[in-house]
């Protein structure tokens, strides 16, 4: 029931929506941008009020820069193509590793446990400055440097703490009553992780795996460090636009644009999923 | 069907930094093939612990366990044999009852015809059948009790492990659910082992029954034993409700007369021929004992306990009375309407074949109703 006043509803509306301009403005601003060109980004005063064109969501597709100083080929598309590699592989190797680790931490004491479930959560907080110089010679030693391998590698220190400390409540969560059930009912360690623990730790899974995407979207760092242009991901080709003649707003706002849609996609789709599997209340006792 | 002997078996805890709980300390237990056994005591006394190593989920830190012969507390919980209700229920969540119900018959590949009218069969028996197309969370805290219950049972085990059963259901439903249950191990010859805190439940249910009490069997003998004769304080104040009646006493015999001095100036004699040679031959030789009195064993009248009412109330079919006697509560109870007003002077007796006498120190029972322990 709702006990609350018109004013006050009044006044939560207003807040919200204050909240919402807040932060989405600038993705709104970002989306005017790409539709125009550098010159009517730049005049002053700024306006609204523009001739939409597509041409820089053209370039970006095609390759072809053009600029005052001439042309110049940018391969955005293809680092688009390795975000999306690096990123996928690199959770899907998380979650690989991730899940039963996870599970063992839930569920089983041993020894040191503790100490190396928190020194995986410290790769978290350590400042990736820091582990990318050693981490460069280690990788030109081995041959990983510039390969999409090493590069799953290095990002595993982004996903793997994430995924292995979420999931790792969720499956604190469920009572483990609900597996010793399955498992007294005759069927093995084995059936029981992979029918009971992890179909009622899917929302955190959903979660975590979404999350740990999202940060390894976004990484900067060790793609430029360890990468080369033709492994780099977009976040690193960005830098393309930064060109002697100018920097390209429009084609940057284009880039951000194209480069948000793959990980808004995915949220808006695992979204269902993770409402859904938290609403039903599954892992209550 | 088989035959469970739990020989020695030890259950220590050890959490990281800090001290270890020894929770079960070699417990011997045997439980006859078709036997009901319950397990009795507050909670923290290793009932639960004992289950659990039997069912497999937790190690036993020393000692064996086996079933029908065979050594099974090496053996992975689905190799036991076992079958186990849950006091949380632990139904999974994403399955209907029905489906919970069945998913051991299934692991035991029976067909679907086979395994839809025994879950049938059983959800009759726990009247659950009304909500087999549900999902555990949309259903009651005692409906969901029911169905973790229905799923043990539905299913052929040499063994039933049943963990707190029935905590959640309402008196009605437990008093008809009891007897039904009751009848169904009997009819299936189920080997059980019943974990609980309730006595009438133990009482009910089962042919005997063992006293735990921190982490130590005190007792495993038939209920009626159990209230008869204890075989120590502990039990004797434990089972029975209300608790036993217990006074430290100085004891004198000297070959006519045993007197007992109750601290605070109570005294009791008795003829030494009311209790029997052996005791009276104890007795002369022990200095302090405990003597146990059951409330229904005090009665009323006359008597050289004398004290002052605290409480009296009629409870419908019989009164308790609450006495104050040398500086401390005990409680008479009679089967007829008392009217005694607080604060009125009151007597009471006790016959000599109704005393339960302990050692004062070890607490272990020497004599039950004038005979040895």
């Amino acid at each position: 029931m709702d006990h609350s006043s018109t004013f006050e509803k009044a006044l939560r509306s207003a807040l919200i929506t204050l909240v919402l301009i807040f932060f989405l403005f600038p993705i709104l601003w970002i989306f005017l941008m790409s539709l125009q060109t550098n010159e009517t980004i730049l005049r002053i005063p700024p306006s609204i009020l523009f001739e939409p064109n597509l041409d820089n969501y053209r370039a970006l597709i095609t390759g072809k820069l053009q600029t005052t100083a001439g042309n110049l080929d940018i391969a955005f598309m293809r680092n688009l193509w390795n975000s999306v590699l690096l990123s996928t592989f690199s959770v899907a190797l998380s979650l690989l590793l991730g899940v039963p680790a996870a599970y063992a931490f839930a569920r089983f004491k041993f020894r040191l446990g503790e100490d190396i479930a928190f020194t995986l959560l410290s790769f978290r907080f350590a400042p990736p400055l820091l582990v990318l110089l050693p981490l460069s010679l280690y990788f030109k030693t081995l041959g990983l440097t510039n390969t999409y391998i090493g590069l799953i590698w290095v990002y595993q220190l982004i996903c793997l703490p994430l995924i292995l400390w979420i999931v790792r409540g969720y499956f604190e969560d469920i009572s483990p009553d609900i597996e010793h059930a399955y498992r007294i009912a005759g069927n093995s360690w084995w059936k029981t992780f992979t029918r009971v623990a992890i179909p009622l730790a899917r929302p955190g899974i959903a979660a975590a795996g979404l999350l740990a995407f999202i940060f390894a979207w976004n990484n900067f760092v060790f793609a430029l460090i360890l990468a080369s242009a033709d492994k780099q991901p977009v976040t690193v080709g960005a830098l393309a636009f930064v060109t002697a003649s100018g920097i390209q707003y429009g084609q940057i706002a284009a880039a951000i644009v194209l480069s948000v849609t793959p990980t808004l996609a995915l949220a808006l789709y695992a979204q269902r999923y993770l409402v859904e599997g938290l609403s039903m209340g599954a892992v209550k006792g | 069907m088989g035959e469970l002997v739990i020989s020695n078996v030890d259950k220590i805890y050890r959490p990281r930094r800090k001290a270890p709980v020894h929770a079960v300390q070699s417990l011997s237990l045997t439980v006859k093939p078709g036997e009901i056994t319950a397990l009795l005591g507050s909670s923290g006394c290793g009932k639960t612990s004992t289950l659990r190593m039997i069912a497999g989920f937790e190690d036993v830190s020393h000692g064996t366990i086996s079933l029908d012969g065979r050594d099974i507390h090496t053996l992975a919980p689905s190799a036991r044999g076992v079958a186990m209700a849950f006091e949380a229920y632990s139904l999974y969540p994403p399955l209907t009852i029905a489906e919970n119900m069945a998913f051991a018959l299934k692991a035991a590949k029976l067909s679907t015809a086979e395994s839809d009218a025994k879950v049938k069969a059983m959800a009759e028996m726990l009247e659950i059948s009304d909500i087999l197309n549900k999902y555990p969370t949309s259903v009651s805290g005692g409906q969901q009790q029911r169905a973790g219950l229905g799923r043990a049972l539905v299913r052929k085990a040499g063994l039933y492990l049943l963990d707190e059963p029935m905590g959640q259901l309402e008196p009605q439903l437990r008093a008809i659910l009891r007897g039904r249950i009751k009848h169904y191990l009997r009819e299936h010859k189920c080997t059980t082992i019943l974990v609980t805190h309730d006595q009438t439940e133990a009482n009910a249910l089962a042919d005997r029954i063992a006293v735990m009490e921190g982490g130590i069997l005190q007792q495993y003998a038939t209920p009626a034993e159990l209230k008869l004769r204890p075989a120590n304080l502990f039990t004797g104040t434990f089972i029975g409700e209300p608790p036993m009646n217990v006074f430290n006493a100085g004891v004198r015999t000297d070959g006519k007369t045993v007197s007992f001095a109750i601290d605070g100036g109570v005294t009791l004699d008795y003829p030494a021929n009311e209790l029997s040679a052996p005791v009276s031959n104890l007795l002369s030789k022990q200095q302090r004992v405990a003597i146990g009195i059951r409330p229904h064993a005090l009665h009323l009248g006359k008597g050289p306990i004398k004290g002052k009412v605290v409480s009296c109330q009629w409870l419908g079919d019989q009164t308790h009375v609450a006495v104050e006697v040398a500086g401390r509560t005990i409680v008479s109870v009679a089967q007829e309407r008392v009217s005694q007003k607080t604060g009125s002077d009151i007597e009471l007796n006790v016959a000599a074949g109704d005393l339960h006498l302990f050692d004062a120190a070890s607490g272990g029972a020497l004599a039950h109703g004038g005979d040895l322990a």
